[in-house]
């Protein structure tokens, strides 16, 4: 198939990028990186400089591809990393728009690169639970109901990929922040520090420059692991609760 | 050079509480004076780095990913072993200790293995305090199910995500000690040489991929957690970015790289499709507790198969081979993944591969989805279950434990594989060999530490399915936070490094012409191209089964290209920017290097052993034949660019009989 790209290209942080035009030749059993590969090939070939994106696992779990592919982030299937999309899911001829993720938390590094540390600095606020190593007692003492452990799992598989923030328009991390909340809240052994987990996660998620929920669930529907806006309800509940009764300032 | 492990005295089952207790230790004061580099922030790095940081070392952490929760144990699909015997099934340390060492194929070290079954135990408790959250049963205690190679069930699992959920519950701990400036961490920052001072590892020097500077950075000592060297092939389960040069860039400083041959092909993987083909994705091993492995019996259905006349499932059962369960009736389905993968090869070099390249087999759950309906159909009180209930219920059984699996198999080939069954075919997974460590995970360079898949420590020639995430964290948490006191203890009267030392400069310069000298190759061919090339060479002699006179062949071909690579490549873009092709590029020159001593290794190794199998050496029904005689050993080399220098530290046996392994 005879595909033309619209890539967004940008020097470094500090330059202005503007899109660029290239075909390129793919066929439909390829990945969507494999057709990226292919042009950068060419580029190469031509001496030209090749577009700079993140990719590492291919195989959906590292987070690290990113792109919003014609206005989707990680392309147009549900449930779907970039990584795993596959060229039979396009037609000959098709012209495709491929850009950054695009937020003011996530500054570009260059061409399709983004920095998401912003989202290591919110787990490092509070998205753990503190125990040392060495000092636990045997797993089995405490029972987890299994449908506690199948949610705690649920919210816990979210990938750190940022497709949440680029969907929405106010460019809010609620989801990702949600998801880390929800799965520690869910787990007996999360609870003991769960009201200060909250409180510090989301003031840390407003001091990174993230915008405000306002409830469009775009960030659910992008979502290549299908978390759920429902962790964003109990994040908020967990929230409330927290700043009613912490001495900690609700911030 | 004579190698000492450093094996502590005492009966095998005391030797690491013995040892513990008396070890050297470090104050409080002197610790918080102490500086540690780690580098990788996979299983064994992230939870090294927490822990060590827990016990009040300042710790450097570095990763080249833009986060260190992106590291490939994040990938880790089934499982992880742990000798709890939850399940009652006769588990133990010793078994867990004596299945490692079969597995291994007789190949590691019998106090090593052992202290990594004991600190089993801990991992799984320390993972669960964290909030790992593992599969469980209705009464809310931790479910278990079997890998390959074992009659226990003793696999932990948090579906087909276990190295995602071990992994994020390290870097949260890891993050933790960043929150307290503890750890101060350097993302998008790659190691690319080692510093030695007066003898003893005190800094790397490490480029910032955004900016693309050289930095120098010093400590008392280095700890590399860079994993496996498995993209040599090119084609691989690892992923784009994982690569040997951190610790091949201690070999070419004095560090040993041990038994560099030991090469773990896994058995179910997704065949290639295509030239364009960038990496291979696994099907996780757990798949085997309920898939069957089968090819036709006939040659006419394999032809109607891959001319697509007819589907899988018109194929009566009469007529199919399910090989393994017919080689291996004690194992079955889940013999070890060296077996399975050979076995794999034989019948598809006897042109029974069921797809158009004639490079797969079936993995079919059919019968498991009807065996799962009808239990369940019982649970439910429906008596005499219709043919569609039991297909209901049993695909929605096979959904909750293997989901995440069944889903990426569909997204990438496009098949379901609940009405069709999967095909697979045997792709490069891990790497057994690499550099050589004593019972204190310390190379045989002072101060410098390996941990994780970077070291050859614990698997032989072979690893056991769900014991890579075992060790990676046996050895972050358990081990290394331990074990790195024996060093640091007699380094507390040393006063922090300075990076300024002409030795930081002198590594510095060489890390700059090195870089510079790829940047101005007057090439014309991409480093992609090159990388693509060694990976055809490496897989086709130094593969699953190897020669002599093919690996005579395979070097001499890996040494033009190395000559072709420096000659005819071409880098684009400049130093002191983020470029990923300049990465990739030095990478993969170090990747050249690594490929010619694992040759090397595999063509002085004459016997088969585990994942190394040499076709001069088997038995009359093609399984493995191994010499004990001479060659139970660790071949740790001393790399040249002329002879490598072969030592040997050999392997004794005191607590386990050495005999033949059979999974018959």
């Amino acid at each position: 198939m005879k595909l033309t790209l619209k890539i967004w290209r940008q020097k470094n942080a500090n330059s202005k990028g503007q899109f660029e035009t290239y075909q390129v030749e793919a066929n439909s059993h390829m990945s969507f990186l494999e057709m990226l590969d292919v042009l950068n090939e060419n580029l190469i070939s031509q001496k030209k400089e090749p577009v700079a994106f993140d990719h590492d696992c291919r195989e959906g779990i590292c987070g690290a591809c990113s792109m919003v592919i014609n206005g989707h982030p990680h392309g147009p299937m549900k449930g779907t990393t970039t990584c795993q999309l596959h060229m039979r899911h396009f037609k000959d001829g098709d012209t495709i728009v491929i850009e950054p993720f695009r937020a003011k938390a996530f500054p570009v590094v260059k061409d399709l690169v983004v920095d998401r540390s912003a989202f290591d600095r919110v787990i490092q606020a509070g998205g753990f639970i503190s125990v040392n190593t060495g000092g636990p007692q045997d797993a089995n003492n405490i029972p987890v109901p299994k449908e506690d452990a199948e949610e705690a799992f649920n919210a816990a598989t979210c990938i750190g990929c940022g497709a949440c923030v680029a969907a929405c328009p106010n460019a809010s991390a609620m989801l990702f922040t949600s998801a880390k909340v929800a799965h520690l809240a869910k787990l007996p052994q999360g609870r003991v520090e769960a009201s200060r987990r909250v409180l510090r996660m989301v003031h840390q998620m407003d001091e990174e420059g993230f915008g405000r929920c306002s409830n469009i669930t775009a960030c659910e529907a992008e979502c290549p692991k299908e978390i759920s806006i429902t962790n964003i309800a109990l994040m908020n509940r967990e929230f409330f609760r927290a700043a009613f009764k912490s001495e900690e300032s609700p911030m | 050079m004579k190698l000492d492990a450093h094996i502590p005295p005492g009966p095998l089952a005391e030797k690491w509480k013995q040892y513990r207790g008396t070890m050297k230790l470090v104050a409080p004061n002197n610790k918080r004076n102490l500086e540690i580099i780690v580098v990788g922030t996979g299983l064994a790095g992230a939870a090294g780095a927490a822990s060590l940081a827990e016990l009040g070392y300042k710790v450097k952490v570095f990763t080249f990913h833009d986060s260190p929760r992106r590291a490939h144990s994040i990938a880790a699909q089934g499982g992880i072993n742990a000798a709890k015997n939850y399940q009652n099934d006769g588990d133990s340390i010793y078994r867990l200790f004596y299945d490692t060492i079969k597995g291994g194929d007789y190949r590691s070290r019998e106090a090593n293995v052992y202290r990594l079954a004991e600190v089993s135990l801990n991992i799984i408790d320390q993972a669960v305090a964290q909030g790992v959250p593992f599969a469980r049963e209705y009464g809310g205690l931790l479910a278990n199910r079997s890998f390959g190679g074992v009659q226990v069930q003793r696999t932990f699992y948090a579906k087909g995500q276990t190295g995602q959920q071990l992994l994020l519950g390290a870097y949260q701990a890891l993050s933790r000690q960043i929150s307290t400036g503890q750890v101060e961490l350097f993302h998008r920052h790659e190691m690319l040489d080692l510093v030695i001072v007066d003898g003893k590892a005190r800094g790397i020097i490490a480029r910032n991929l955004i900016t693309g500077e050289l930095e120098r950075h010093a400590a008392h000592a280095v700890v590399l957690a860079t994993g496996g060297y498995g993209n040599i092939y090119y084609l691989s389960t690892n992923a784009m970015n994982s690569n040997v040069t951190a610790a091949w860039r201690a070999t070419r400083r004095g560090a040993l790289m041990a038994n560099p041959c030991f090469v773990q092909i896994h058995p179910t993987c997704i065949p290639v499709s295509g030239d364009y083909q960038s990496k291979l994705t696994l099907m996780s091993e757990s798949l085997r507790n309920d898939g069957r492995v089968w090819v036709p019996k006939k040659m006419e259905d394999v032809m109607a198969l891959r001319e697509e006349r007819i589907k899988p499932r018109d194929i009566p059962e009469e007529d199919r081979d399910y090989y393994l369960e017919r080689r291996y009736p004690a194992f079955g389905n889940l013999v070890p993944r060296d077996v399975a993968s050979r076995a794999a090869k034989a019948v598809c070099d006897e042109g029974r591969g069921v797809n158009a390249s004639g490079k797969a087999v079936f993995l079919d759950f059919a019968s498991a989805i009807v065996r799962y309906g009808k239990a369940e159909a019982h649970v439910q009180g429906i008596h005499n279950p219709d043919d569609a209930t039991i297909q209901k219920l049993g695909k929605a059984v096979i959904k909750a434990k293997y989901g995440n699996l069944f889903e990426m198999y569909e997204k990438i080939t496009g098949d379901n594989p609940y009405e069709t069954p999967m095909m697979i075919y045997p792709a490069v997974h891990y790497t057994m060999g690499g550099l050589w460590v004593d019972y204190n995970l310390q190379t045989t360079i002072p101060g410098l530490f390996a941990a994780g898949e970077c070291n050859f420590s614990d698997h032989g020639a072979n690893r056991l399915g769900a014991s890579a995430l075992m060790q990676g964290l046996a050895d972050g948490y358990f081990v290394l936070p331990y074990t790195i006191g024996q060093f640091l203890s007699d380094e507390i009267r040393t006063p922090k490094i300075d990076p300024n030392l002409p030795e930081f400069k002198q590594v510095e310069d060489e890390v700059r012409a090195r870089l510079e000298k790829l940047l101005n190759n007057q090439g014309s061919e991409s480093v992609e191209s090159f990388h693509r090339r060694l990976g055809k060479i490496m897989w086709d002699y130094a593969g699953m089964s190897r020669n002599a006179e093919g690996l005579d062949k395979a070097r001499k071909m890996v040494r033009e290209l190395r000559e072709e690579y420096h000659r005819e490549v071409y880098v684009p873009g400049s130093m002191n920017e983020f470029n990923p092709e300049l990465e990739k590029a030095q990478r993969v020159a170090d990747f050249m290097e690594m490929a010619e001593l694992l040759i090397i290794d595999a063509r002085h190794r004459n016997e088969s052993c585990g994942g190394h199998f040499r076709e001069e050496y088997q038995t009359a029904d093609g399984e493995a034949l191994r010499d004990d005689e001479h060659y139970a050993y660790v071949a740790a080399w001393n790399w040249n660019d002329g002879e490598p220098e072969l030592t040997k530290e050999p392997l004794t046996f005191e607590n386990i009989e050495v005999k033949t392994r059979s999974y018959k």
